[in-house]
């Protein structure tokens, strides 16, 4: 994991780079003398060899410093703790509508497959895949949002609600349930197909044949040997659900205007926030890993053939 | 010879004096659904399973065997079943799955062909044998339960019971499974064991051992015991009757004694001389030419094994070939034995030597 962690930073850091312009390009005053920022940038340390730049980066950010934002003129560390909240709440409520339409629908669809049952389900995955994640936010801002009234639109609290109080916790709440929705619907499919498929298979074993012999009633088989083995898979992909969800926030968080992560980052890329993108990313990125850690763990503790001895 | 004649009266006799029918199938016939037409892969089976003891069922593979057992314990998702299964004096063919669970598992179970994948891998050995004393006894107290599972473990063969209790199914050998397997299938005390091919994916020295505990099961509880094989060697030493199978139809049954000293239908008798023999020298195995054919393409009509034997003259083969029995208890399907012969004369008058 820790090699993993270091390649990834070097990529983010070169490609930051590469990026054209830098913090002083653009924003400055055209009546500042060029030699002026010339020496600004030699002071700052821009003109540095790349790899002496990298060091300096990665001292500071082991020690919780990842630069100051040009755009919030704030330390991005603050930056980001603030809007990390907001995205961490937006994903735990979606994985949890995730994995609430996925697990009925998944055992429903694989337990009656080839009925219209599964059909009509099947049909909803195949949708689900075939609409964009952007366009299926848009249509559901516009229909909840705009056209019915339900769901406030925009940002992650009403303005004017006190910190702390009942108030904030169910604005908060009402703030989050549509866009967490939106994404749900949508990265569901996956987990859904998945787990149908799992079940299927799982159901022509010869271990099923075994619990049926031994007189296990059909809720019981289901219950006991299918849906157990059926659902390991399912944690090994909790990792991939993780990155996906990542992407997910991107789009979710610029339809709804939702100040978190996501939001910044797009914010930050359009504004040439580049402290702020390459923090942004590296973030990600570490979030990817560690889902993908996450999965090996949660398998080594649900699966005995894989256990850590 | 005298000998072998005197025993087969006894167990005959004895067959009629002791033994009450455990298990009567009239006709079954289970049809299983390709497209939109059924095809049966089990035809027109009777046969009866009488208490203490053991008949086995030969035939390739694909000829039905499993479809039957399968049948009998009511296990098949989407067949079609027709015909009588009488089980201790009751029909259990097509019978509510609430009724069937009621008997799988305590007064018949199964002991299932492949050890490696008849395990659910999740769950430890002493779970799954513990499960099915659970399902038919929910009384009794978790302490007394792992009693009895772990005396099973013990009874199987397996060393050190407490610890095997606990090992997963990945953790065991094939032969170790084999006996979790046996384990599950007599934990109840089955008056009906059906054991399919038991020991085909066990290697030769674990057979013996497996076979021999399916013998003691058969003397401790008295069971009827329906042993599904192609190894001809198993039948020989184990069955006390033998039902050949071909083609989802009996082609042949009998005593084991009778059988093997006079087989009649020209299947039968294929299959023994397909068998390799140390005490003469062969070059190369006798080989039935063709295979079984696959369900779609059975002939319905005339004789099934005719096509696998062509040099044998058309006429020779009955047009709805039946079950006759030409001496008491020994009973042939279709004409065509009496005037078959192999086209290698060199191997016809070979005794059928069974390792």
């Amino acid at each position: 994991m820790i090699p993993q962690m270091i390649l990834l930073s070097i990529l983010i850091f070169i490609v930051a780079q590469m990026m054209p312009g830098d913090a002083l390009t653009g924003i400055i005053d055209p009546n500042i003398d060029p030699a002026a920022i010339e020496a600004q940038r030699e002071a700052l340390g821009l003109n540095n060899p790349w790899h002496i730049q990298y060091i300096d980066w990665v001292n500071a950010t082991l020690h919780g410093d990842l630069g100051q934002s040009f755009r919030f003129k704030m330390p991005v560390t603050e930056l980001v703790g603030q809007r990390l909240v907001n995205t961490v709440w937006l994903g735990l409520v979606t994985l949890i509508f995730t994995y609430l339409i996925a697990v009925p629908l998944g055992i429903t669809s694989g337990r009656y497959n080839d009925t219209w049952l599964d059909q009509g389900i099947t049909t909803y995955t195949y949708i689900g895949f075939a609409i964009p994640l952007f366009i299926f936010g848009l249509v559901m801002l516009w229909v909840f949002g705009f056209k019915l009234s339900w769901f406030p639109t925009n940002g992650s609290v009403a303005p004017g609600t006190e910190p702390g109080t009942m108030a904030f916790v169910l604005s908060k709440i009402k703030h989050l349930l549509l866009p967490a929705l939106s994404m749900a619907l949508i990265a569901t499919v996956s987990t859904v197909q998945y787990l149908r498929s799992e079940i299927i298979d799982t159901k022509q074993k010869d271990f099923i044949v075994t619990a049926r012999a031994k007189g296990a009633s059909e809720q019981r088989v289901y219950n006991r040997h299918i849906l157990r083995n059926s659902l390991l898979p399912i944690a090994a992909f909790f990792g991939f659900e993780l990155t996906g969800l990542i992407g997910g926030t991107v789009f979710i968080e610029t339809i709804f205007n939702y100040p978190g992560m996501g939001l910044l980052f797009i914010d930050s890329i359009t504004q040439r926030d580049y402290s702020v993108v390459t923090s942004v990313v590296l973030l990600f990125g570490i979030a990817s890993i560690l889902g993908a850690l996450l999965s090996d763990i949660i398998l080594s503790i649900v699966d005995p053939r894989i256990r850590i001895k | 010879m005298v000998l072998k004649i005197r025993k087969n009266k006894y167990t005959y006799f004895r067959g009629i004096n002791l033994s009450k029918t455990l298990l009567e199938i009239k006709n079954l016939k289970t049809s299983f659904r390709i497209n939109d037409d059924y095809y049966a892969a089990v035809d027109d089976v009777s046969l009866t399973v009488n208490k203490n003891e053991i008949l086995g069922i030969v035939g390739e593979s694909g000829s039905g065997k499993s479809a039957l057992a399968f049948s009998i314990m009511g296990l098949h998702n989407r067949a079609k079943i027709e015909g009588s299964i009488d089980f201790k004096g009751k029909s259990i063919a097509n019978i509510s799955t609430a009724k069937m669970n009621k008997l799988r598992g305590k007064d018949m179970a199964m002991i299932f062909q492949d050890p490696l994948t008849a395990l659910n891998p999740l769950m430890t050995v002493g779970e799954q044998i513990s499960e099915i004393i659970f399902l038919h006894n929910k009384g009794l107290s978790n302490k007394k339960r792992k009693g009895r599972v772990i005396q099973l473990i013990n009874q199987v063969g397996i060393p050190r019971p407490e610890h095997t209790y606990e090992q997963f199914p990945h953790e065991l050998s094939g032969g170790m499974r084999q006996r979790v397997i046996i384990a599950i299938a007599i934990a109840n005390q089955p008056e009906l064991l059906i054991a399919d091919e038991p020991t085909t994916a066990l290697d030769v020295t674990i057979q013996s051992q497996i076979l021999d505990l399916i013998k003691d099961l058969k003397k401790d509880m008295d069971a009827g015991i329906i042993l599904i094989t192609h190894d001809l060697g198993v039948i020989a030493e184990m069955a006390d009757r033998v039902a050949v199978m071909y083609a989802g139809q009996i082609v042949e049954i009998a005593d084991v004694h009778t059988l093997f000293e006079n087989p009649l239908h020209p299947y039968t008798r294929s299959l023994f001389n397909s068998v390799p023999n140390t005490n003469e020298h062969q070059d190369r195995l006798h080989v039935i030419q063709g295979i079984v054919p696959s369900l779609q393409n059975l002939p319905r009509t005339g004789c099934r094994f005719a096509t696998r034997i062509p040099w044998i003259d058309e006429s020779a083969h009955e047009k709805n070939p039946v079950l006759h029995e030409v001496i008491p208890g020994h009973y042939v399907r279709c004409t065509c034995h009496s005037q078959f012969y192999f086209p290698d004369e060199s191997k016809e008058d070979q005794k059928h030597g069974v390792s």
